[in-house]
């Protein structure tokens, strides 16, 4: 069997879905939800190089453009991982855990 | 060197900015009790930020190799975000002071924002558009929790960093969906191919995700769930930023991704757009009936007010865009206003914020309640004040357009919306004083008062208006 961009995208698109579900499926802890952001972030990065790899350069298309937006996607995740986790350290030194079901101060 | 100097000249605003707001940072770090100096260095550098493109900027610029655009729609949306991030500024000093946040970083993130903001109306491809949506938005999760020793401050920072994040997770994914079926990230490759027919249904269905991304940035419904949480837990200037320069960023980006690259495929994003519209204003208006927090309520007013400027894009036209921004610009002056005065209401053990505490104001405070009422009736749409010929500006275009059914969902939400700002007004008005507010800050009372002016200048009209006029028109024809 041959890999195809198919395949890739199938990947992705799990991989995405596993990310949605686990920030709003998952009751327990927050350290959870940041992993389901980067799972999306992931897939995204999966797509972008799936396609850039099994673009052909003809016409106006770019193949490079989106290996490069893949390493930006990896920068960014990075510095949103870090500033998350910033925003987590500060909220549990205010409330003492950082289980999910007790982050209701505010109804919502 | 002559192509270096064409390659950056047209964003050297911004590169500036984003000197000096690191030359802040640094002068922050060593001179930690200036405070003062470094926010009104900042107010100055956003003023002069957003009066420059408008008076030296070559319109149809481009830089990085076109992947930032300098149009009369971006000197414009930078214009009114500038001074907007500059009032809201303005408005933080005496409750930061009060509240014992008075730290530098403050004015520092606003700039960077900002910075993020003028990326975001600027972008010409699908990567500074990412960008300026992560720059943007990592400065404002931070700010939201600003108050770090606050539970509800830090939930709100919390709540706002997941939401934000699944968005900008949602919006990625539609914009390699983009990339993969039309093969380029520029907006005029990706308008190319989408208006030569034959779109693939893997370009509507990435529109749909970028659309569903960019939905969370302006709050709208179902997108809307972080809002009122995010407006009651944060600092309240912060929520004042909030309200005013994001939402017109964001707002603005909206408009140039449908008009740009998307305008080949308007059948399919209108419907989107419109069931946006119909469930914000749906939602905001009769979320907003059982409020008791003004916070709260603002927010979702706020989520109304998306829908109503949403009904103006809808339509898809030139006209559709103007109408678009001159009802948020309105909206962005009423609801600095508003913030301003509800930041004036201080007793004397610290801020309150529900509705009940602004009971008897007319006796107190009469100027006061006199700015409420006012703003409050601009944003209900009363004729002879500026709010009612935003709402005409937005609506006008949809009904040209053929969407006449939208207009009036539009005109019933505003109906019921009434309801609410009614209450709020009834309450200052004739209800038994039971609060005394301490005497608030020249800073506030004058930004309420101006703002307040402003709104019911339309009698001065035909002076202001006109030139304001052709801006906007200019700015919206750009985008075509």
């Amino acid at each position: 069997m041959i890999i195809g961009l198919t395949h890739y995208l199938v990947v992705a698109a799990i991989l995405f879905t596993i990310g949605v579900f686990g920030i709003f499926v998952n009751r327990k802890n927050v350290i959870i939800i940041l992993m389901c952001v980067e799972l999306i972030l992931l897939a995204v990065n999966i797509n972008f190089v799936a396609f850039s790899t099994h673009m052909e350069a003809v016409g106006t298309n770019e193949p490079l453009a989106g290996q490069i937006f893949a390493l930006f996607v990896l920068t960014v995740a990075a510095a949103e991982a870090a500033v998350g986790l910033a925003i987590l350290v500060v909220y549990f030194r205010n409330r003492g855990n950082i289980a999910v079901e007790d982050i209701d101060m505010m109804k919502g | 060197m002559a192509n270096v100097i064409n390659f950056i000249l047209p964003f050297l605003p911004e590169l500036l900015l984003a000197f000096f707001a690191s030359q802040l940072l640094v002068f922050g770090v060593v001179k930690k009790e200036r405070t003062d100096l470094v926010r009104w260095i900042a107010i100055g550098l956003l003023v002069v930020f957003a009066l420059a493109g408008l008076f030296v900027g070559v319109p149809g610029t481009t830089a990085f190799n076109g992947a930032l655009i300098n149009d009369d729609f971006s000197y414009i949306a930078k214009a009114i975000i500038g001074l907007a991030a500059a009032a809201a500024l303005l408005f933080s000093e005496s409750y930061l002071k009060s509240e014992r946040l008075d730290q530098y970083e403050f004015s520092v993130l606003v700039l960077y924002a900002v910075l993020g903001m003028s990326i975001m109306v600027s972008s010409n491809s699908l990567l500074s558009l990412y960008i300026g949506i992560e720059m943007q938005s990592l400065a404002l999760y931070v700010l939201a929790a600003f108050n770090r020793d606050s539970l509800r401050a830090s939930e709100a920072g919390l709540k706002y960093f997941v939401l934000g994040a699944l968005s900008s997770g949602l919006l990625l994914y539609g914009i390699s969906m983009v990339y993969g079926f039309t093969g380029s990230l520029t907006f005029d490759t990706i308008g190319a191919v989408v208006s030569s027919g034959d779109v693939s249904p893997g370009v509507i269905a990435g529109m749909v995700f970028m659309l569903c991304g960019l939905g969370f940035k302006i709050s709208a419904a179902p997108f809307h769930m972080w809002t009122p949480d995010v407006y009651e837990g944060s600092p309240t200037p912060v929520t004042g930023f909030f309200a005013s320069a994001p939402k017109f960023a964001a707002m603005a980006l909206i408009a140039r991704v449908l008009m740009d690259p998307f305008m080949g495929i308007q059948d399919s994003w209108q419907q989107v757009i419109i069931v946006l519209s119909v469930a914000s204003m749906i939602v905001g208006v009769f979320g907003a009936l059982m409020q008791t927090n003004i916070k709260r309520l603002m927010a979702y007013s706020s989520i109304a007010n998306m829908g109503y400027a949403l009904v103006a894009l809808s339509a898809g036209t030139v006209a559709g865009v103007n109408g678009m921004l001159i009802f948020m610009s309105i909206y962005l002056i009423t609801s600095i206003g508003l913030f301003a005065c509800i930041l004036q209401m201080r007793i004397r053990d610290g801020m309150v914020e529900q509705i009940s505490d602004v009971a008897g104001l007319s006796t107190t405070q009469p100027r006061l309640a006199l700015m409420f009422t006012v703003l409050l009736f601009s944003l209900m749409g009363m004729p002879p004040l500026l709010g009612f010929f935003g709402k005409i500006s937005a609506f006008y275009p949809a009904i040209d357009a053929g969407l006449t059914w939208l207009v009036v969902v539009a005109l019933i939400a505003s109906v019921v919306g009434a309801f609410y700002y009614l209450r709020i007004i009834k309450t200052i008005w004739f209800e038994e004083q039971d609060r005394q507010f301490v005497k608030p800050a020249t800073a506030l009372s004058v930004l309420s008062g101006v703002s307040t002016l402003i709104l019911v200048a339309v009698l001065f009209l035909p002076f202001i208006s006109a030139p304001v006029k052709t801006a906007f028109g200019a700015a919206a024809a750009s985008l075509f």
